[in-house]
């Protein structure tokens, strides 16, 4: 009896994450949501720029690179082109929160029936480390040696909470993969996320907080707890919206 | 259909559009293409999966582009001048990508926001491929509404052709003026599409569209390769026109809206005795290179009519190899040259011709 097997919907290549890193978690949740929903075969992956720029050697579907901060409007394209199509984006918070927030916020309010999954570590992995949007008050990166000053460069943005006020937006979860108990609610929240799109519910994301121990400068058991007692209190994790909640009820 | 319709140029081009198969459209507000736009919004919604999309910004019309032309689909967005400039981001990906693509440009005067009138200013942003990297666009240059849908049917066929991302440089004039058409196109061609993300529905290998190689012998494999597909389209595709050329000593060059004055022009001298021609590029990339510099062996000079402060003009010195003398013959800012203009620098050039 096979306990444990590499999911299909990722490929074997090696991962390039530094050790430690959650996304390589993330990564198999996406591909064991894509495996159980039996959609494989018609998922199309949008990868974005940063450190998941490589997504698309990893995800065992159809891919395609997109442009910094482009991916849902590439996404759209793609969704649009054939409905039948299970697609999603894979971004990370300089992607999706900065240079890409005109796209994110009109793709949820065109209410657009596609997947993201944004991952938010709080700092920018692949340049080395700079001032993310979501960077925490007080962060050190390489861009906000001293911390970042509130003052000065102000605060960091909420996705979740800021989507939630869109009315075409469907579906917005923030979870965290720092313990098991995390990553078995991530699953649910990433697998729902697919479901609505086949369901043809509408735009559904999940913000997944992650860790970053080489940028952050810490031990991977560090990251993790840091994740705990920093990202999470800025960073809630639950619903922050789901419009057929109650139907489902 | 092969009677002849009256229509405006930018819905002419829309229509046509429609009918090579392009069901798919996005893009953002913007004067003088208004029409386009306004003509898709219109007709797609008609069309069994049509798709007209008013995007949140030019780069993110260019990017649905992009997603579109990655499952094969034929796919285009339209835009004026300033709009073109966000674009060329998308521009350079949907090369970088091997895409095929129409993008419109129906020009206004510029440098920044400029003006809403007529222009051919974007010559260098169009033919020297508008965004970063080493690549080109096709570039077709319409100078009548018939040949707004005619090079849209071309465009097409091009871009599928050579997996690359074809524009139509037009400008206010040309997308406004109203000429009957005929909305023919013969047969579409079918080209491969084996590369297309379609979903690999379990039965091959996954497709990337993907234009990151960070392996430096890898990218540069890429680039050789593409480049001996423009060498191909240098080859084969050029296109142009060329108008009493047959004893010409002077050679007008002029495409778009100001080869229809440099034609008037030209007329007028003829009557006058003056043995003037003029040859009128029709792709602007590939530049029809060979038919200029063997003209440059028999005529005594050039004259490059432009509505840029001269930006063919380069083009047709290095086509000749600055064989002979090239005059500019330009107004800009939306001004268009009169046909008095020209003719007054075609009797210029022929006084200083010996």
């Amino acid at each position: 009896m096979v306990v444990f097997e590499k999911p299909k919907a990722l490929t074997d290549a090696p991962l390039h994450y530094c050790p430690g890193c959650t996304h390589g978690i993330i990564h198999r949740l996406v591909a064991e949501a894509i495996d159980e929903l039996g959609i494989q075969g018609r998922t199309i992956g949008v990868a974005s720029v940063g450190c998941s720029v490589f997504t698309y050697n990893y995800f065992n579907c159809d891919m395609v690179q997109a442009a910094h901060g482009r991916a849902p409007a590439v996404a759209t394209g793609v969704k649009r082109s054939d409905k039948n199509n299970i697609v999603f984006t894979y971004q990370g918070d300089g992607d999706l929160a900065a240079i890409g927030t005109a796209e994110t916020v009109h793709s949820a309010a065109r209410g657009e029936n596609i997947t993201v999954i944004f991952v938010n570590n709080a700092i920018y992995g692949m340049t080395g480390g700079q001032m993310a949007p979501t960077t925490l008050p007080g962060q050190v990166t390489q861009t906000s040696p001293y911390g970042r000053d509130t003052e000065a460069v102000g605060f960091p943005v909420k996705v979740c909470e800021m989507l939630s006020k869109v009315d075409g937006a469907t579906y917005l979860e923030r979870v965290a993969v720092n313990n098991v108990a995390n990553v078995k609610k991530a699953k649910k929240a990433i697998k729902k996320a697919f479901q609505n799109q086949i369901e043809g519910k509408g735009f559904s994301l999940v913000e997944v907080l992650s860790t970053c121990p080489t940028n952050w400068g810490m031990a991977p058991d560090k990251s993790l707890k840091w994740l705990e007692e920093n990202m999470i209190p800025y960073y809630p994790l639950g619903v922050y919206k789901d419009k057929y909640a109650k139907e489902e009820e | 259909m092969s009677e002849k319709v009256l229509m405006k140029g930018n819905e002419a081009l829309a229509e046509a559009a429609i009918m090579a198969g392009c069901h798919h459209y996005f893009g953002y507000p913007i004067t003088p293409q208004t029409e386009v736009a306004a003509y898709m919004a219109k007709r797609m919604p008609k069309i069994d999966g049509g798709v007209f999309l008013q995007a949140e910004s030019e780069i993110a019309a260019i990017n649905m582009v992009i997603g579109v032309a990655s499952t094969g689909k034929r796919v285009m967005t339209s835009s004026s001048s300033p709009g073109i400039s966000l674009k060329s981001e998308g521009l350079s990906y949907l090369a970088g990508c091997d895409l095929p693509a129409l993008v419109v440009n129906v020009q206004r005067g510029g440098p920044g926001l400029g003006g809403i009138q007529p222009s051919q200013s974007d010559y260098f942003q169009a033919t020297r491929g508008a965004g970063h990297g080493d690549f080109h666009t096709l570039v077709l240059a319409p100078n009548s509404v018939q040949e707004m849908v005619d090079m849209v049917f071309k465009g097409f066929d091009l871009a599928e052709k050579y997996r690359i991302p074809a524009m139509i440089l037009s400008d206010g004039t040309m997308g406004q003026m109203m000429e009957p058409v005929s909305l023919d196109m013969g047969e579409i061609k079918e080209y491969d599409k084996s590369w297309a993300l379609t979903g690999t529905k379990g039965e091959r290998k996954p497709n990337i569209v993907n234009s990151l190689f960070l392996e430096a012998s890898e990218l540069e494999k890429f680039n050789f390769e593409r480049f001996e597909r423009y060498k191909q389209i240098e080859e084969n595709e050029a296109m142009y026109e060329e108008y009493r050329m047959e004893d010409a000593e002077i050679c007008v060059v002029a495409f778009g809206v100001a080869s229809r004055v440099s034609h008037n022009a030209i007329d007028e001298a003829r009557k006058q005795g003056i043995k003037v021609g003029m040859i009128r590029p029709i792709t602007l990339w590939p530049f029809p290179k060979k038919v200029l510099n063997a003209a440059a062996d028999k005529v005594k000079a050039f004259i490059s009519v432009e509505l840029s402060m001269g930006q063919m003009i380069e083009d047709i010195e290095l086509a000749i190899r600055c064989k002979k003398p090239v005059e500019l013959c330009n107004r800009v800012g939306g001004m268009i040259p009169s046909t008095a203009e020209v003719l007054e620098k075609i009797k210029e050039v022929n006084g200083g011709v010996k």
